[in-house]
């Protein structure tokens, strides 16, 4: 018995939410008193024997660049292969892209029960229950898995990821790679930018910035903080920022620790996709944007003024430090 | 070309939060149901706009859901659709619900079926792969856009840090989101006809439960905004870096 956490790359590199996942999984195993292992599948340029500082002991690998792609279907039959052979009861996955794409998918396959978008450790005292944000973030519910293997997707950002010790050994996995009925043709992906739904820090703007070409003063506080940038939904109506950065209840929901809203009014379906950040900052000129409702801290201010002036005071600050 | 559209019910994006029962139950009371987003906005539109390109194109709609559901069911067929199929459970389960509508799938022989990315209720990102499995059909997730030319179908898919093109021959399963399509608003000729469109409705096969929800949670208010006055940025500074340690 055991736990199998999905390792999630991209290029060649293990993702951050990945991290979070092993950690996530290793935790379960712990507290469960058996082994946690990884599964990788493509080919990885990273070390992957260091991931056992997360707390894993083992990790199969498919080394096959077939699957350097992500096949919802080609990866489910694989993993759910992977956790037959090892006996894995428990499957951990991120509930990032991929494991939107594939996790669901190995939990049909495996009659597993899933918990898609888990927020905290199981509860095994009495059955096994695992909680997740629902609602968009407005709540969480409390779900019992019935069946003997049990899938879980965790929210990425809301596990601390917790280096400690430890190698793991890589041990290939000799499974055959049916050819994908899948034929990417171009890869299109936005460079130097940081993932929104993997950032520590976001920066977004809304209606209240007026039009594109006053975006200038958002993205140099953003580069000032290394914070990914969103906006909110009738920006990217708009075209004024392109559809991915919407956040939202009907656009990407994000839990970074820092969210800093610009020119944002903070509208019941804006907050929904936010409200799980750990800290958030509303800059907004008029005092009762519902936004500051939902504020850690606030400037009641004109956005054109304050963020230039913030982004200086930031700098100011890492210089002194 | 048959195209099979899941249909969802979810509050409205506005409905308020809570849970009765001893926060078992989400309290039904005062809430606007509407079709969600994600079904409606993006997987429906795109549907219906294949339609008016070819003709030959059908369009069937399933829901998952007890009588209930049947005002947003036909709210669906005011958009477009030529006719309904309603499983009747109310059921919460992934895996039950995949498994009805993998069923109709498998029976009706689609060349396409499209769901949202997930619901704005549950959240759970999980039917469209797990019919996908059960019907052992290709699975694209997170669409932005979808073409098809005879039967090959181009989609674009967000990735992690930006997307992927790729090309695939139906038949497939493809969850949408924002980019697929734009939201139409029903028109008048819609809403008359969509009342004598077909509405089957259909008892559930059998199929396991494999979770099920204990209880509901509210998360905890937050402490109240602490304002600093706009001539005094580095204050804010201050604070996120020393008391927030968020900088
Ligand atoms: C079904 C449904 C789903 C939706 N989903 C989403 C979603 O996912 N995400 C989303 O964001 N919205 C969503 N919306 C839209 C939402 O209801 C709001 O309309 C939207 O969030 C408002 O965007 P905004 O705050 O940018 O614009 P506004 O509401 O117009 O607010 C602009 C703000 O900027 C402030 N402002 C103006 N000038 C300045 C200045 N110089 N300096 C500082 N502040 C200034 C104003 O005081 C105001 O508070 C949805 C709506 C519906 C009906």
């Amino acid at each position: 018995m055991s736990v199998l956490i999905f390792i999630d790359q991209s290029d060649g590199h293990v993702k951050k939410s990945s991290l979070e996942a092993i950690t996530y999984g290793a935790d379960i195993a712990k507290q469960l008193g058996i082994a946690a292992e990884g599964i990788v599948l493509g080919t990885v340029s990273d070390d992957l024997t260091a991931l056992g500082k997360y707390g894993i002991s083992k990790i199969h690998q498919v080394n096959n660049n077939a699957l350097d792609h992500v096949d919802a279907q080609l990866y489910a039959k694989i993993i759910a292969e992977a956790v037959t052979l090892s006996g894995a009861k428990i499957l951990v996955f991120s509930h990032n892209q991929t494991g939107k794409a594939v996790a669901a998918r190995v939990a049909a396959r495996l009659k597993a029960g899933i918990v898609s978008g888990a927020c905290a450790l199981p509860d095994t005292s009495n059955g096994f229950v695992v909680k997740k944000t629902v609602f968009s973030g407005k709540a969480f519910a409390n779900i019992s898995i019935l069946s003997d293997i049990k899938v879980i997707s965790l929210n990425p950002n809301s596990y601390q990821t917790i280096a400690g010790e430890g190698i793991a050994t890589i041990a290939d996995l000799n499974i055959t790679v049916a050819p994908s009925r899948i034929k990417v043709t171009a890869i299109n992906k936005v460079s130097g930018e940081i993932p929104l739904t993997e950032a520590d820090i976001v920066v977004s703007g809304g209606r209240g910035l007026k039009g594109p070409e006053n975006w200038g003063i958002l993205l140099d506080l953003a580069k000032e903080l290394g914070a990914a940038t969103a906006c909110s939904r009738p920006v990217g109506d708009a075209h004024w920022r392109p559809h991915h950065e919407h956040v939202g209840q009907t656009g990407v929901q994000v839990a970074p620790n820092l969210y800093i809203a610009i020119g944002i009014s903070g509208a019941i379906q804006h907050l929904a996709g936010v409200n799980r950040s750990k800290v958030i900052v509303v800059i907004n000129k008029d005092a009762e944007a519902p936004f500051f409702k939902a504020a850690d801290y606030g400037i009641v201010g004109d956005a054109f003024e304050v963020v230039p002036q913030l982004t200086a005071a930031i700098k100011k600050m890492k210089a002194s430090v | 070309m048959k195209i099979l559209v899941c249909i969802s019910k979810t509050p409205d994006t506005t409905a308020k939060i809570a849970f009765t029962d001893g926060n078992t139950k989400f309290d039904e009371a005062n809430v606007q149901w509407i079709i969600n987003p994600y079904d409606e906005w993006y997987s429906l539109v795109r549907a219906i706009e294949l339609k008016e390109k070819d003709a030959a194109v059908s369009i069937h709609l399933i829901t998952v859901g007890n009588a209930d559901s049947e005002p947003i069911i036909r709210k669906a067929l005011a958009l477009g659709g030529d006719e309904a199929i309603r499983v009747n459970s109310n059921s919460n389960d992934a895996y039950f619900i995949a498994t009805q509508i993998a069923s109709i799938a498998n029976e009706g022989g689609y060349d396409l079926i499209f769901t949202g990315k997930e619901t704005i209720d549950y959240n759970g990102s999980s039917i469209g792969g797990m019919i996908a499995e059960l019907t052992d059909a290709p699975f694209i997730s997170l669409a932005t856009k979808f073409e098809l030319v005879g039967t090959t179908a181009t989609i674009t898919r967000e990735i992690d840090g930006g997307e992927e093109v790729a090309d695939v021959i139906l038949p497939l399963v493809v969850s949408c989101q924002k980019g697929v399509a734009e939201q139409r608003i029903p028109n008048m000729r819609g809403i008359m006809a969509a009342r004598t469109k077909p509405l089957k409705v259909v008892e559930p096969t059998d199929a396991d439960t494999l979770s099920s929800i204990i209880s509901f949670e509210l998360p905890p208010a937050k402490a109240g905004v602490k304002l600093v006055a706009a001539d005094n940025v580095s204050e804010l500074v201050r604070l996120l870096h020393e008391e927030a340690k968020a900088i």
